[in-house]
């Protein structure tokens, strides 16, 4: 059954991947790049990644989706006209395009994939448990998760990223207020 | 359950078709919407890695911070890249790339 939902997701993610750059009309390719960003999140969650999967759900199918979808419409475009290929040009595209998933294949023949290996929450519970103190471990919620054989996804990432990764945290943030002051300096009328 | 392998194919076979979008399409919204797609290929194999090697019998949430990472500066790209966009169509009314050479050579 989890291959078979694996098979099903992985489909629809290169399918409607395709359809993004097959289709003429930017309106269709961009529903087209929500369906492909949906069954992506699919994936993640069954590869046990909940937090990642609903943070690209949210906002890659929610907030980047809307832009673009705003954007094709404030600025009208209609489906493109054809116009006379540069078939150099082309041919030169696909002939990298190709190049590039032979190598993903010869690389991939070559590499042993490891067999999908089953979480062992109670061996991270018993390190969690030491490295507590004794006091916080009756308290601990990740803790309580993990014994109970579950996996509390959201708090372990949480904590990750507030201790091991806090600079970077706050660089994105600051990046994040950088792009939205930018965006509003660019979407001016006129730039003095 | 599949192996890795399978989800580095999957994840390949994204960036490529990404990579095709970029280099084939003529159209500076759908060059963006492919440069998305390679991102998200990136960011499933990185996924597929942390579970794949797990820490202490958990997935490596290393690797999960790092596609945290990676959505949220795309977040920030497609805002000021998209605002590009809008000041470029503005100047030139068009979202063609071809018709906008005047750095050409």
């Amino acid at each position: 059954m989890p291959t078979l939902l694996f098979y099903l997701f992985a489909l629809i993610a290169l399918l409607f991947g395709a359809g993004v750059i097959v289709n003429r009309n930017p309106v269709s390719s961009a529903l087209c790049l929500v369906m492909s960003f949906v069954g992506l999140a699919a994936l993640f969650i069954q590869l046990d990644a909940f937090l990642i999967g609903i943070v690209q759900i949210l906002v890659y199918a929610g907030a980047v989706m809307v832009l673009f979808l705003f954007i094709i419409m404030l600025l009208d475009l209609r489906s493109e006209k054809r116009r006379r290929i540069n078939r150099l040009a082309w041919i030169g595209g696909a002939g990298v395009t190709a190049a590039f998933v032979f190598l993903l294949l010869a690389a991939l023949q070559n590499f042993q994939g490891e067999r999908f290996p089953a979480l062992r929450p109670d061996i991270a519970a018993t390190l969690r448990a030491e490295n507590l103190p004794a006091d916080a471990a009756s308290t601990d919620s990740a803790l309580i998760a993990l014994t109970a054989g579950r996996l509390p996804d959201v708090h372990l990432t949480g904590e990750v990223l507030f201790t091991r990764f806090v600079l970077p945290l706050q660089i994105v943030g600051a990046l994040l207020l950088v792009a939205t002051v930018g965006v509003v300096v660019l979407s001016k009328r006129r730039l003095t | 359950m599949p192996a890795l392998n399978d989800y580095l194919f999957v994840s390949g076979l994204l960036f490529a078709i990404g990579l095709a979008g970029v280099i084939l399409r003529r159209n500076i919204i759908i060059i963006f919407m492919s440069l998305e797609l390679m991102l998200n290929g990136a960011n499933l194999s990185l996924v597929a890695f942390s579970r794949y090697r797990l820490v202490n019998g958990l997935p490596d949430y290393n690797a999960q911070a790092l596609v945290f990472f990676i959505i949220t500066v795309a977040a920030a790209e497609v805002a000021v890249g998209l605002a590009i966009i809008v000041a470029l169509y503005r100047a030139r009314k068009t979202t063609h790339v071809e018709d906008i050479n005047s750095m050409h050579y």
